[in-house]
C-alpha cells in the first residue's frame, strides 16, 4: 500500500474513532450529570408515582449502556429517536434544517474563500508595508466583533435604511430557484463572511510567509531567478497543502458560527433547533444537533487533514 | 452531589454574584494603576496601534472597577419610557420617595432603563466573569499541560488524548449541551467556560513546556533531585511568560465573547443582571422599529476585544522579532 493511501486511511480512521468517542460524551455526559428531566419537567406536581411514569415513558428506568447502545443504534441508521418537548421526530426536523444551514454555510463560503486567500496572498505580497498593516488591523477588527453585532449592523442599516438584502424572519423556499434563495439568505451569509473571512485571511497569510521565509525560497532567490517564477516552481507547490488546510478549518468554524447567525436572522436552520431546544432541555434534540455538529466539524477538520496530505508533493514521491 | 448542588445554587443566585463581583472588583482595583505606571515607561517606543489599544483596555478596566461611582442612575432603576431616545431627559425616584432629574445620555432599553448605566455596569460584570473564567482555564491548562511535559510518559499520553478529544468538540457546541443539562448560575457558567478553554491553553502550554524540559538547566535541576512542581514553577514557568501572557490576552478577549454570545443566545448571565450579552438579547427587537439600543452593547465588546487583541499582536510582534527570524 501507498504511504499516502496509509496515512489517509490512518486519518479516516482516527476521525471515526473521534466521532465515536465524542457520541458517548455527549449521551453519558449528559446522562450523568445531574438535574432529572422529570422533575423539572412536573415541576410543583413532581409526586414520586409521577415521576417514575414519566420516566417509565421516555425510557429512563432502563439502564445508561442499554439506552446508550440503543441510541447509537438509532443514530448510525439516522433514527435519533422523540423530542421529549413534543413528541415529533427528530431524524425529520433534522433533514430539513440540516439542508437550510448547509445551504447558508455554502453560500457564506463561496464568498469568504476567494476573498480570504487572495487578500492574505496580497498582505504577504505587501509585507510590512501599508496594504498589509491595513489589512491586519482591518481582520482584527473583524476577529473583534460578535456574530450578533456584525449581524445587527447589517439588519440595522443595510436591510432597514437602505434596502439591500432581507431581515428577519428569513425562511427559505424550497420551491424558488436556488438563485431566489441565495439572494435571500444575503445578509446572513454576509455576516458569516464578515466573522470567518478573518481568521481565514490571517492563517493563509502565516502559511504562505512561512514558505516564503524557508531555506529553499532564500536558495531559488540567491540563484536570481524572477518572483514569479519562485512564486510558481518553489513555494505554489508547498502552499497549497496549508492553504487547503486553513479553507476546510476555517469551514468547520464556519458551520458552527452558524448557529448565533440563525438566532438572529431567526433562520430555521439546525442552529436555532439547537438552541430552542437547549433551552426548554430537550435532551434528545440537544444530544442530536450536538453529534451532528460534531461531526460535520470533524469530519471537515479530517478533509482538511487528508487534503494536506494529498496535496504535499514530498509525499508523493516514496523514497 | 445534590448538597453539592444546593450549595452552587444558593452562591449562584444575584445577590451571592454581586458580592463576588464587588470582592473582585476590589481586589484589582490598584490593577488600572499599575497598568498607567507601565505604560507611561515605555510610551515613547509603543507604535500609535498600540497606545490607542492600550488607553481603551486602561479605560474599559476603570469603568469596570468604578461602575458604581460612574453610572449616572442604578443597574435596574426604571426612569423613563421604552427605548427613548439619546439625550432624553429621565427621571429617578430614590426610595425616600425624593425623584432626581437627569439625561439618559443614551437613551433607555426595553424596560425604560438608562442605557449608558447599564453599559457601565454591564462593563464590571462582563470583564469580571471573563476575568475569572479566563484565570481558571489560564491556570488549570497551565498546570496540566506543564505537569504534562515535565512528568511526561503515560500521565501525558492521557492528558494530551483527553485533551485532543475535547479539542475536537467545537466550543459552542460543547457549551450549549452541558448548559442543557446542568442548571443555570454563574459558577457553573464560569466553570464551563474554564474546562472548554483550558483545552486551548494546554495546547500551547504543552508545545511551549516540552521544548524548555529538555533544556540542559531543567535536566541539571532533575539531577539535584528537585520534584516535579519545583521544576514546573522555578524552571519551567519563567521561561515560557512572554508568549503565555500574550496567550492570556487572547484567551481574555475570546472569553468575553464567548460570554457574549452564550449571554446572547440566552444561556449565559441571566437577567435582571446587566451583561453586554444580555443586553443585546433585551434590545433586539427594537432594532425593526430602528431603535439602535441593541447596537451600543455589541459595540462595547467590538472595542473592548479589539484593544486587547491589538495589545497582543502588538506583544507578539515585539517578541517574534527579538527572538529574530530568518534575516
Amino acid at each position: 500500500m501507498s504511504p499516502v493511501l496509509a496515512l489517509i486511511l490512518k486519518r479516516i480512521g482516527i476521525g471515526v474513532v473521534l466521532i465515536l468517542a465524542i457520541s458517548a460524551l455527549l449521551f453519558l455526559g449528559v446522562e450523568a450529570l445531574p438535574g432529572d428531566f422529570a422533575q423539572n419537567f412536573l415541576g410543583q406536581a413532581a409526586t414520586p408515582e409521577a415521576v417514575a411514569n414519566i420516566r417509565r415513558e421516555l425510557g429512563l428506568d432502563q439502564p445508561v449502556m442499554l439506552r446508550y447502545l440503543d441510541w447509537l443504534g438509532g443514530v448510525v441508521i439516522g433514527d435519533f429517536g422523540e423530542s421529549w418537548a413534543n413528541g415529533s421526530s427528530v431524524s425529520e426536523q433534522l433533514g430539513k434544517r440540516l439542508a437550510n444551514t448547509l445551504f447558508l454555510a455554502a453560500v457564506a463560503a463561496v464568498f469568504a474563500v476567494p476573498i480570504s486567500v487572495g487578500l492574505g496572498v496580497l498582505a504577504v505580497f505587501y509585507r510590512n508595508r501599508l496594504p498589509d498593516r491595513i489589512i491586519n488591523i482591518l481582520s482584527l477588527a473583524a476577529i473583534s466583533m460578535p456574530e450578533f453585532f456584525v449581524g445587527y449592523l447589517f439588519i440595522f442599516f443595510f436591510a432597514l435604511q437602505f434596502g439591500i438584502g432581507d431581515g428577519p424572519p428569513i425562511i427559505p423556499d424550497p420551491r424558488a430557484s436556488v438563485w431566489e434563495n441565495v439572494q435571500l439568505v444575503f445578509l446572513p451569509a454576509m455576516t458569516l463572511v464578515v466573522v470567518v473571512i478573518a481568521h481565514m485571511m490571517r492563517m493563509t497569510r502565516a502559511a504562505i510567509l512561512n514558505i516564503m521565509e524557508s531555506a529553499y525560497v532564500e536558495t531559488a532567490e540567491l540563484k536570481g531567478l524572477s518572483m514569479l517564477r519562485i512564486i510558481w516552481k518553489h513555494a505554489a507547490p508547498n502552499a497549497v497543502a496549508p492553504i487547503i488546510n486553513v479553507v476546510a478549518l476555517n469551514l468547520a468554524y464556519l458551520v458552527v458560527g452558524v448557529v448565533v447567525v440563525e438566532v438572529i436572522f431567526a433562520y430555521p436552520g439546525m442552529g436555532q433547533y439547537f438552541v430552542d431546544a437547549v433551552t426548554v432541555r430537550d435532551i434528545p434534540v440537544v444530544q442530536a444537533c450536538g453529534i451532528v455538529f460534531a461531526a460535520v466539524y470533524i469530519i471537515l477538520n479530517m478533509l482538511a487533514d487528508v487534503g494536506a496530505i494529498l496535496a504535499n508533493p514530498r509525499l508523493r514521491h516514496p523514497k | 452531589m445534590t448538597e453539592t448542588l444546593a450549595f452552587l445554587d444558593a452562591v449562584g443566585d444575584g445577590t451571592a454574584m454581586r458580592v463576588l463581583i464587588r470582592l473582585f472588583s476590589a481586589a484589582v482595583d490598584i490593577v488600572p494603576f499599575a497598568a498607567l505606571l507601565l505604560v507611561l515607561r515605555g510610551w515613547a517606543r509603543l507604535p500609535w496601534s498600540a497606545r490607542v489599544a492600550m488607553l481603551g483596555c486602561i479605560l474599559f478596566g476603570f469603568v469596570a472597577v468604578y461602575a458604581d461611582a460612574i453610572a449616572p442612575f442604578g443597574e435596574r432603576e426604571i426612569v423613563g419610557d421604552v427605548w427613548q431616545g439619546p439625550g432624553t431627559d429621565c427621571l429617578s425616584t430614590a426610595d425616600d420617595g425624593t425623584e432626581r432629574a437627569g439625561t439618559c445620555h443614551l437613551g433607555t432599553d426595553n424596560l425604560g432603563r438608562d442605557m449608558l448605566s447599564r453599559l457601565i455596569f454591564g462593563a464590571q460584570t462582563t470583564i469580571a466573569v471573563a476575568l475569572i473564567a479566563s484565570l481558571l482555564s489560564f491556570s488549570a491548562g497551565m498546570l496540566l499541560s506543564f505537569t504534562a511535559a515535565v512528568v511526561g510518559g503515560w500521565t501525558d499520553q492521557i492528558l494530551s488524548r483527553i485533551n485532543d478529544m475535547l479539542l475536537a468538540i467545537p466550543t459552542l457546541i460543547f457549551a450549549l449541551v452541558v448548559l442543557a443539562a446542568l442548571p443555570q448560575n454563574i459558577v457553573i457558567l464560569v466553570l464551563v467556560m474554564a474546562v472548554i478553554d483550558q483545552t486551548r491553553v494546554y495546547r500551547l502550554g504543552r508545545a511551549v513546556a516540552v521544548d524548555v524540559v529538555v533544556q540542559d538547566y531543567v535536566e541539571a535541576a532533575r539531577l539535584r533531585g528537585e520534584g516535579w512542581l519545583w521544576i514546573i514553577f522555578r524552571e519551567v514557568l519563567p521561561n515560557v511568560w512572554t508568549p503565555l501572557i500574550a496567550e492570556f490576552g487572547l484567551r481574555f478577549a475570546f472569553a468575553v465573547l464567548f460570554l457574549s454570545t452564550l449571554s446572547f443566545l440566552g444561556l449565559g448571565i441571566q437577567p435582571p443582571e446587566a451583561d453586554w450579552g444580555g443586553m443585546v438579547k433585551d434590545n433586539k427587537d427594537g432594532i425593526i422599529f430602528l431603535v439602535p439600543a441593541a447596537l451600543y452593547p455589541g459595540a462595547a465588546i467590538a472595542l473592548l476585544a479589539v484593544s486587547v487583541n491589538m495589545v497582543v499582536d502588538w506583544m507578539l510582534n515585539r517578541t517574534a522579532s527579538l527572538k529574530g527570524g530568518r534575516g
